[in-house]
């Protein structure tokens, strides 16, 4: 079991915990054992202890510390919003969001469409159960 | 010039921190230019006379002093208003009514009364519920809205939700074991057309909706792994 993913220059990670909890960011630079610098396209470029992020399968082709016209373009360049909201990761990250802000009426009608859903496989599976016993 | 053509003046003594202004007592003299209406008056900052104040009638002393001191009760100007109406209920609201007979039932507000009390239905035909009053502590808001607009409130008020005052009957010892009275159980008519006729426009813009007439008629409830202070209503 050898590690896949590194800590490297443009490695994207997820934060984890803190006041961008959820926000995914770009390691531009290690400071040290613990830290990284951190940027992304929507927050002022800090450190960041690596307690506090996860790594990502994504990695972006940058130079240490760029700037941030130089890092939006190579982040354009690497298509990392689509790469994340495509992988099963960033699916399950979109419904968990989609779930939390339902309002009562929404969950009102998921209630119905799962019963109708059911529904419709109870009666397929009855089908198919009649057929192979026939 | 007209009077709103003036620039608006500048405060000639503004303040450095809240309470201490820039200028002393001294150099404010001078801004508002005393000394110059003071030379204009020859030495003297100019008087008025004083109005000569009519002579109040002499009282006569009062005939009666009470033994104790009376103590008077202290002002106040509170005035009574109807409760402050969450932001998040407005008319047309769908409400959830968590306390009392309908408990768990979503219901539509349509205007808060002079006694800060919610006035609710159902509509009668979707759930049972009739034009009833509502406490704001015993109702979740949701952000479901319906269109209200052609609803016609303003005849309701507390007043047509009191009880009915019944007349006294004077008592006949005849009449004490037969209790005459009526069954006065049954709703008048006149409540009943009430009801229709603020249902009818409502049940139309429900029924635009999809979902939202059954929406109405199911009752809510906490179900497992539900948290209520991460539900967002």
């Amino acid at each position: 079991m050898p590690f896949k993913r590194y800590v490297e220059i443009g490695r994207i990670a997820l934060v984890n915990y803190g006041k961008d909890y959820g926000k995914l960011v770009v390691i531009v630079d290690v400071i040290d054992q613990n830290r990284a610098l951190v940027d992304a396209p929507d927050m002022v470029r800090g450190q960041m202890n690596f307690k506090r992020l996860t790594l990502t399968d994504i990695k972006i082709d940058i130079k240490r510390v760029p700037n941030k016209k130089t890092l939006i373009a190579a982040l354009e360049a690497a298509d990392v919003k689509n790469k994340w909201e495509s992988s099963s990761w960033g699916r399950k990250l979109i419904v968990q969001k989609k779930r939390a802000s339902l309002n009562d009426f929404d969950r009102f009608k998921i209630m119905l469409a799962k019963i109708k859903k059911a529904g419709v496989v109870r009666q397929e599976l009855a089908k198919l159960k009649k057929e192979t016993t026939a | 010039m007209a009077p709103q053509q003036r620039k608006p003046h500048v405060c000639r003594n503004p303040d450095l921190i809240r309470g201490v202004g820039k200028y002393s007592r001294s150099k404010m003299y001078h801004k508002r230019g005393l000394w110059a209406i003071k030379a204009k008056n020859g030495g003297a900052f100019p008087k008025h006379e004083k109005k000569a104040v009519a002579a109040a009638p002499a009282e006569k002393p009062p005939k009666f002093y009470p033994a104790d001191d009376v103590k008077k009760p202290l002002v106040n100007k509170r005035k009574a208003r109807p409760t402050k109406l969450r932001a998040s209920i407005t008319p047309g609201t769908v409400l959830i009514v968590l306390a009392g007979r309908f408990k768990g039932k979503r219901v539509v507000f349509l205007k808060q009364l002079t006694s800060g009390l919610l006035l609710v239905t159902g509509p009668f035909k979707i759930n049972g519920i009739p034009l009833r009053r509502v406490n704001q502590s015993y109702v979740i808001a949701t952000s479901t809205k319906v269109d209200i607009s052609g609803v016609n409130v303003e005849k309701f008020d507390d007043k047509y939700f009191g009880k009915k005052v019944e007349k006294k009957k004077k008592k006949g010892e005849g009449e004490f074991f037969e209790a005459e009275k009526e069954e006065k159980n049954t709703l008048p008519q006149e409540k009943k057309d009430d009801q229709k006729s603020v249902d009818a426009a409502l049940i139309q813009c429900i029924e635009a909706v999809p979902d939202l007439k059954s929406y109405l008629g199911a009752r809510f409830s906490l179900k497992a792994g539900m948290k209520p202070h991460e539900l967002v209503f």
